[in-house]
């Protein structure tokens, strides 16, 4: 392990820390920084995307502001960390990845179950800038899911990773344990309001005659 | 430097919650919205041509389908145009009666009625639910759900839960897939603690349907309808789709309220500029034209919204009154968290616990908090002793009544022991003896042995594969030796054939007797007049094992 890792895992900790021991003045959620950080991700839509043939590829579907107008997550996960760590939960399972972003609904359960439609294994992944995701497959309803992860700030990078090695085992046929969904009944009152306020922003830029593209994800 | 007064005040709890100044461009406002249509309505041969500013070319479906289905036409342009403020006295006033006033309300417009309670106090709101509330009887409902889905858990809970007095209780899911497994639970459980408890399960809604269908429960809630008609698609909705639903419900004889609540627009990004209460007004609305019986609101699921701007636990209030001026039975909310502060809770709550609705909390957490899959209630099982004191200090029925630790034990051994044996019976995975043996004395999940979630979660679909319904959990009941259970369970569904509970505000009393708006209306008129506590109810709130009594010294 170099010097460089090892301080990004620092990094990490430090900031788990904080948002563990949250004591933010009112309003402002623990860990987000107010400042827009700057993010390794460049995202680039390459046309309408396609429905994928390869059985063994989890697509990731994106809301309209992910790594693009906005860079973290509501607890200030940096968006370019948040793929990484799903990626590598799906390579883990040995499993390819694309990625695509709707325009159409920024409900993330609609998001997931187009990606799933589009994927060529029949899972998907959808995710919201706040962080909220969803594993779907292509034969469920829409609003049903495999598994919903539905608050974001209790969303960390280790469960990210999580999400993409259960969707990567979805794909192969298995049965895997779900992600342990957790609760914390104090998330509501401290970012509710905050939800809302980044729900608006995801939803201001939304285009209801634009087709869901497929993305080019590459990282600075 | 720091003053230290300030550094006290800001690790208050209170201070660990969310606030946000009012937006209204976005509709990030609770009530008397700058952006709110003015009232208006113009009936033209029976139909509806302008509807709070629009005319008919202009509407929206929600528009369209408030126009020619949820307001009463005959009275309409005359109630229009009274006086909001005189019509808000009317509301107030004891010495008119609610029937009347239902007649008026009914013939409002969604922002004539917005505008009728955004001239009254949280006082004056709580005096005309007092009135307005449809049931005579105001009861309680309650939550019964756990972290890891553990079905044992929740028939125990369940069952304690109706010996503590709630007339409805609903579970939920954390894996959507354990949804048969927890309907069944439940049901099993509250029919062990006090026949004719209603049950649901909140999920996904083709499978809480079928669930409906099935005879695992028996009413459905989580029904949602919203303000706006972007809000309405993102969920490929239209009130049309939800009336069709609402209908579906009935044919089988279920009962079923729709759901709803402010802030929800504005949370999901398209609020149209328009106050929360406004937008939740045209939900009311919508419920109203879809036929649905009841509503459940209060904001609900997105009270941290209206509870970050200013007058937010106002409008929650208003949306209540709506709802019951409306002439629905209403299921006031009071469950999800939205603070850290105690005393913001229970302020919170007093709107709806003093003049007493439908269902005071829908609902209140059976369990405690940390395994409450609604993502937290307002009020839970830790709270149970303080709702019972305070109901006994100010003399109100909130639902709730003392219980003993003897009975309590028994009754959640019972029910774990009968939902061992329909497990058993119905060939689905084991329940150990050391699970029921946990769940007997458990205070929540944490206290439950882990279960093989896969193996639950296959043996649950093979079940839904083989068509099991009510009436095969019935049987095994039976055939486990329980058949006070198996009759309960058996009288629930009776009730989907005779239909009396689909009435407004319906509860079943132990011998399955309906008790509604229909045969049981409220009567307010003021003091010594609508519901009273009789004498022996009274002497059951007042009988807390806390209190020590005079002799005894």
């Amino acid at each position: 392990m170099d010097e460089k890792t090892l301080k990004n895992i620092i990094e990490e900790v430090m900031k788990e820390m904080a948002v563990v021991g949250a004591t933010a003045p009112a309003g402002k959620p623990a860990g987000r920084s107010a400042e827009t950080p700057s993010t390794s991700l460049v995202i680039t839509e390459t046309g309408t995307a396609a429905r994928g043939t390869n059985p063994r590829e989890i697509v990731i579907g994106l809301a309209a502001a992910f790594g693009g107008r906005q860079t973290q997550t509501i607890i200030g996960l940096p968006h370019d960390q948040v793929v990484k760590e799903i990626c590598a939960g799906i390579e883990e399972e040995g499993l390819s990845y694309r990625f695509i972003r709707l325009f159409r609904t920024a409900d993330v359960g609609f998001i997931a179950h187009e990606a799933a439609k589009l994927s060529g294994s029949g899972i998907g992944i959808g995710i919201q800038s706040r962080g909220t995701t969803v594993i779907h497959q292509k034969d469920l309803p829409p609003l049903s899911n495999l598994e919903l992860f539905s608050q974001s700030p209790l969303i960390d990078l280790e469960t990210f990773r999580a999400i993409g090695k259960n969707a990567a085992k979805y794909a192969k046929g298995e049965s895997p344990s779900p992600v342990p969904v957790r609760n914390d009944q104090m998330a509501r009152p401290k970012y509710q309001a905050i939800a809302a306020l980044l729900h608006i922003k995801e939803t201001q830029l939304l285009d209801p005659n634009k087709k869901t593209q497929e993305l080019r994800v590459e990282y600075r | 430097m720091r003053s230290k007064r300030f550094e006290a005040l800001d690790a208050r709890p209170v201070n660990q919650d969310g606030y946000v100044t009012e937006w209204s461009e976005v509709g990030l406002i609770a009530m008397n919205g700058p952006n709110d249509p003015k009232p208006s309505i113009r009936v033209e041969g029976g139909k509806v041509v302008e509807l709070d500013g629009k005319q008919r070319a202009d509407f929206d479906m929600i528009d369209s389908f408030i126009a020619d289905y949820a307001i009463r036409l005959d009275n309409a342009e005359a109630v229009c145009k009274m006086d909001s403020l005189e019509l808000a006295r009317k509301l107030v006033d004891i010495n008119v009666p609610r029937s009347e006033v239902v007649k008026l309300t009914t013939s409002m417009t969604p922002a004539k009625i917005t505008e009728v309670v955004g001239k009254m106090t949280v006082l004056e709101m709580m005096m005309a639910v007092a009135k307005m509330r449809a049931r005579l009887t105001p009861a309680n409902q309650c939550h019964v759900t756990n972290l890891k889905d553990n079905p044992v858990q929740i028939a125990a809970d369940a069952a304690e839960a109706s010996l503590r007095g709630f007339a409805e209780e609903e579970t939920t899911v954390g894996i959507g897939r354990y949804a048969p497994f927890n309907a069944m639970a439940i049901m099993v459980g509250a029919q062990v603690g006090r026949p004719g408890i209603l049950t649901q399960c909140a999920v996904e809604e083709a499978t809480e349907l079928n669930l409906g269908m099935r005879g695992f429960t028996a009413y459905a809630e989580t029904v949602s309808v919203y303000g706006t008609e972007a809000v309405f698609m993102d969920g490929d909705d239209t009130p049309w789709s939800k009336a069709f639903l609402a209908s579906c419900y009935a044919s089988r004889g279920l009962k079923m309220r729709f759901t709803s609540g402010t802030g929800s627009e504005v949370q999901m990004g398209y609020a149209e500029g328009k106050s929360m209460l406004y937008l939740e007004a045209r939900c009311i609305y919508i419920t109203k034209g879809a036929g649905s019986q009841g509503i459940q609101n209060g904001s609900v699921s997105c009270v941290g919204v209206p509870a970050a701007v200013p007058g937010g636990i106002r409008a929650i209030l208003a949306e209540n009154l709506i709802a019951m001026a409306l002439d629905l039975e209403c299921a006031s909310s009071n469950d999800q968290t939205f603070t850290h502060s105690d005393l913001r809770r229970v302020a919170r709550s007093l709107m709806q616990f003093v003049p007493g609705t439908d269902f005071i909390c829908s609902g209140y957490s059976a369990t405690p908090n940390y395994d409450n899959m609604f993502a937290g209630s307002n009020w839970d099982a830790d709270d149970y002793d303080d709702w019972l004191i305070i109901q006994r200090d100010l003399k109100i029925d909130g639902g709730l009544v003392p219980v003993l630790e003897v009975d309590v034990v028994a009754a959640r051994n019972k029910a774990a022991r009968a939902l061992q044996a329909v497990f058993k019976n119905l060939g689905l995975t084991e329940i150990t003896d050391a699970e029921v043996e946990a769940a007997t004395y458990a205070r929540g999940s944490q206290d439950m042995p882990a279960r093989n979630v896969v193996e639950d979660l296959k043996s649950a679909e093979d079940m839904m594969k083989r068509g099991t319904t009510g009436v095969d959990i019935a049987k095994a009941l039976i055939k486990g030796g329980f058949e006070d259970v198996a009759d309960a369970v058996f009288g629930m569904l009776k009730q989907r054939v005779a239909g009396d509970y689909l009435h407004t505000s319906a509860i079943l009393t132990r011998n399955f007797e309906v008790i509604s708006a229909v045969n049981q209306p409220n009567d307010y008129r003021g003091p010594m007049t609508g519901y009273q506590i009789s004498d022996e109810k009274w002497a059951i709130l007042q009988d807390i094992r806390q209190a020590i009594s005079p002799e005894s010294i």
